[in-house]
C-alpha cells in the first residue's frame, strides 16, 4: 500500500485524509479559476461569458462545495498550526478536530443563502 | 564545515533508525521511520534546509491564505448578492484600488506556491515509481510556474477600457 494511504486510524488520521482531499480539490480548481480570470485581458465579453457558468444552479452548488472544503482547510489548518506550535496542542488534537467541526458546521450554515442566493432567488423569486 | 557537523554523519543503515544519531538529543531515540526508505540516491544529508522551509512556508503562508482567501470569498461569493453581481465591470472596480491589486497578487502567490508544495507532497506518497514521480513533479512545476507568471502578468497589465 502507498505510504501515504493508511495511517492510526481516529480523528488524527481523518482529519489528514480531509485536509489533503480538500487540498487536492482546492488546487484544481484554483488552477482553473487563475484560466478563467485571465479571460479579463481578452475582452469583457469573454469574462462576461465565462462568469455566466459560475452562475448556473449546478456551478452555483459547487460553489457551496467549494466554500466548505476552503473552509474546513482552513479551519483544519489552524489546528495542525496549533498542534505544531502550541505546546499543549497534541493533548487537544481530537477537542480542537470537534471544534473545528463545530465551527465548520456553523459557518457552512451561515454560508448557505449568501453562496446560493442568486439560484435561489432565480427560481423563486424576489 | 565544524566538527560537531561532521559528527552528526552516520552510515546510511543507521540513518532514520534514531540509534547512532550521535547529536547526545536524547530526542533521538523517538526519530520516526520513514514509511518507505530512501532510495540510494538520495544524499543522506542535503546542504539547505528545504524541507524544513518547506514545512514552515505551508504554516505561514496558511494563516495568510485564511484572512486572504475567506475575505475573496465573503466579497465575491456572499456579499451584495452573492455571485450575481461578479462581471467585467465588478473586476475593473475592484483592481481600481492598489489595495486589492496587491491582497489578488499576494493571494495568487501564496495559494499557488501553497498548493504546488501540497502536491508535490501527494505525489511523493503515492507515486511509487521513480520515473511517475519525475514526471508529476514537472508537470506541477510548469503548470505552477505557467500559471502564477500568466495570473501576475493579468493583474499587472489589466486594462479597464480594453
Amino acid at each position: 500500500m502507498p505510504a501515504g494511504t493508511l495511517y492510526r486510524g481516529r480523528e488524527g488520521m481523518w482529519s489528514w485524509v480531509a485536509h489533503r482531499v480538500t487540498g487536492v480539490l482546492i488546487f484544481f480548481f484554483l488552477f482553473a479559476h487563475v484560466l478563467d480570470t485571465a479571460l479579463v485581458r481578452v475582452s469583457p465579453e469573454a469574462y462576461d461569458s465565462v462568469i455566466a457558468t459560475y452562475k448556473t444552479p449546478l456551478v452555483n452548488v459547487m460553489e457551496y462545495g467549494l466554500t466548505a472544503a476552503i473552509l474546513f482547510h482552513a479551519l483544519n489548518g489552524l489546528r495542525v498550526v496549533a498542534v505544531d506550535f502550541w505546546s499543549k496542542g497534541p493533548k487537544y488534537q481530537k477537542q480542537m478536530l470537534w471544534s473545528v467541526v463545530g465551527v465548520w458546521v456553523v459557518l457552512m450554515a451561515g454560508a448557505f443563502y449568501p453562496v446560493l442566493q442568486h439560484t435561489l432567488r432565480t427560481w423563486f423569486g424576489g | 564545515m565544524s566538527s560537531e557537523i561532521k559528527d552528526l554523519v552516520v552510515p546510511s543503515l543507521q540513518a532514520h533508525t534514531g540509534q547512532g544519531l550521535g547529536t547526545g538529543n536524547p530526542a533521538d531515540a523517538f526519530v520516526v521511520e520513514p514509511a518507505r526508505s530512501r532510495s540510494v540516491k538520495t544524499p543522506r544529508r542535503t546542504r539547505t534546509n528545504f524541507e524544513m522551509l518547506a514545512w514552515l512556508f505551508m504554516r505561514l503562508s496558511g494563516v495568510v491564505l485564511v484572512v486572504l482567501v475567506l475575505g475573496h470569498l465573503l466579497i465575491n461569493l456572499m456579499l451584495d448578492g452573492g455571485v450575481s453581481k461578479v462581471s467585467f465591470a465588478f473586476v475593473a472596480g475592484r483592481w481600481a484600488s492598489p489595495f486589492w491589486q496587491v491582497w489578488d497578487l499576494l493571494m495568487l502567490w501564496l495559494a499557488m506556491l501553497h498548493g504546488a508544495n501540497g502536491m508535490r507532497t501527494v505525489i511523493t506518497d503515492y507515486a511509487e515509481k521513480d520515473s511517475t514521480r519525475l514526471w508529476l513533479k514537472g508537470l506541477l512545476a510548469v503548470a505552477t510556474v505557467f500559471t502564477v507568471l500568466l495570473g501576475t502578468l493579468v493583474i499587472f497589465t489589466f486594462d479597464p477600457n480594453i
